[in-house]
């Protein structure tokens, strides 16, 4: 049973994934951004933080369910 | 050790009821998070009263320049957020991101954070989203706030109708995963290397990204509004 619990959680937190490729291209491309137009960085740095924190979300999510799984099902 | 920081994990997630109030046969079961909510809002409160006593229009002292300082700072990245028609939410919104802020860094000085409690984000997130259909009705009108259900083409109705449902869930889980995310991660790394590097990590975690949340919160909040009201 606990080996069961401990790959449902696993398998959870694979979400990450997602968040780890989305927050991978806005950074990119914020840098891409900020190398063709230097004056512009305070807003696109702004943005980018603020758009990596909502893609970040998914990965929350996945981490608040694999902690569930873990907690409840013990 | 895995099995003491499981039990220290369920611990820290159970929220303890500090004490009971007896009304009659009514018992009303005080939380941990409530009373640190009290010293959240004592803190601001006094805050307050301190920043605005004796205010001035000429020859201002050092405190009420700051004070104005901060009001403008807040007041003008709410309201930019809001834009034009949804100005008259500013004071909400920005008393919802002070506390949001305080309470996500008050663990900092040996609270536990209230937003870790998930009561309290959900409660968050309910009056959040009660605000934005408040604020869609009072703008618009019943009729048109019901008719921009179906808008853009009428086939998307279901999917509008979910959202006042599926935006509040998001928003509470998101503020309270981030919180409790930070602090598990907090509580591994004190356990791995105990010396300096959590102090580095908990500048990040603790202040930049309960922070950010809060900022993000309300920046959500404030986009719904915004559409709601337009």
């Amino acid at each position: 049973m606990n080996t069961l619990i401990a790959i449902g959680a696993g398998i959870a937190v694979v979400t990450g994934l997602g968040a780890g490729i989305g927050i991978g291209i806005a950074t990119g491309k914020a840098c891409e951004g900020i190398a063709r137009q230097p004056e512009a960085e305070g807003k696109i740095q702004k943005n980018l933080i603020l758009g990596c924190a909502l893609a970040e979300a998914t990965a929350i999510y996945g981490f608040v369910i694999a902690l569930m799984i873990i907690v409840m099902l013990q | 050790m895995g099995s003491s920081l499981a039990e220290r994990l369920i611990e820290e997630l159970n929220c303890e009821t500090v004490f009971t109030i007896h009304l009659g046969s009514l018992e009303i079961p005080v939380m941990e998070s409530v009373v640190v909510t009290w010293i959240v809002m004592a803190v601001l409160i006094l805050l307050a009263i301190f920043l605005t006593r004796d205010l001035k229009t000429q020859n201002i002292s050092k405190r009420q320049a700051f004070a104005e300082l901060v009001y403008e700072k807040l007041t003008g990245i709410v309201g930019g957020m809001l834009g034009e028609e949804g100005k008259i939410y500013t004071g909400y919104l920005t008393t919802v991101l002070l506390y949001i802020g305080l309470s996500n860094i008050i663990g900092l000085f040996g609270f536990k954070s209230p937003t870790k409690d998930l009561n309290v984000t959900a409660a968050l997130a309910l009056m959040s989203i009660v605000l934005v259909e408040f604020a869609g009705i009072y703008q618009n009108g019943v009729k048109k706030w019901l008719h921009k259900f179906t808008e853009p083409v009428a086939i998307v109705t279901p999917f509008n109708i979910l959202d006042v449902f599926t935006r509040p869930l998001s928003l509470c889980m998101r503020l309270f995963g981030n919180v409790l995310g930070a602090f598990v991660i907090m509580e591994l790394l004190k356990i791995v290397c105990p010396p300096v590097i959590p102090a580095v990590f908990s500048l990040y975690f603790d202040l930049f990204d309960g922070l950010l949340q809060a900022y993000v919160f309300v920046f959500l909040t404030s986009l719904y509004i915004k559409e709601a009201v337009e």
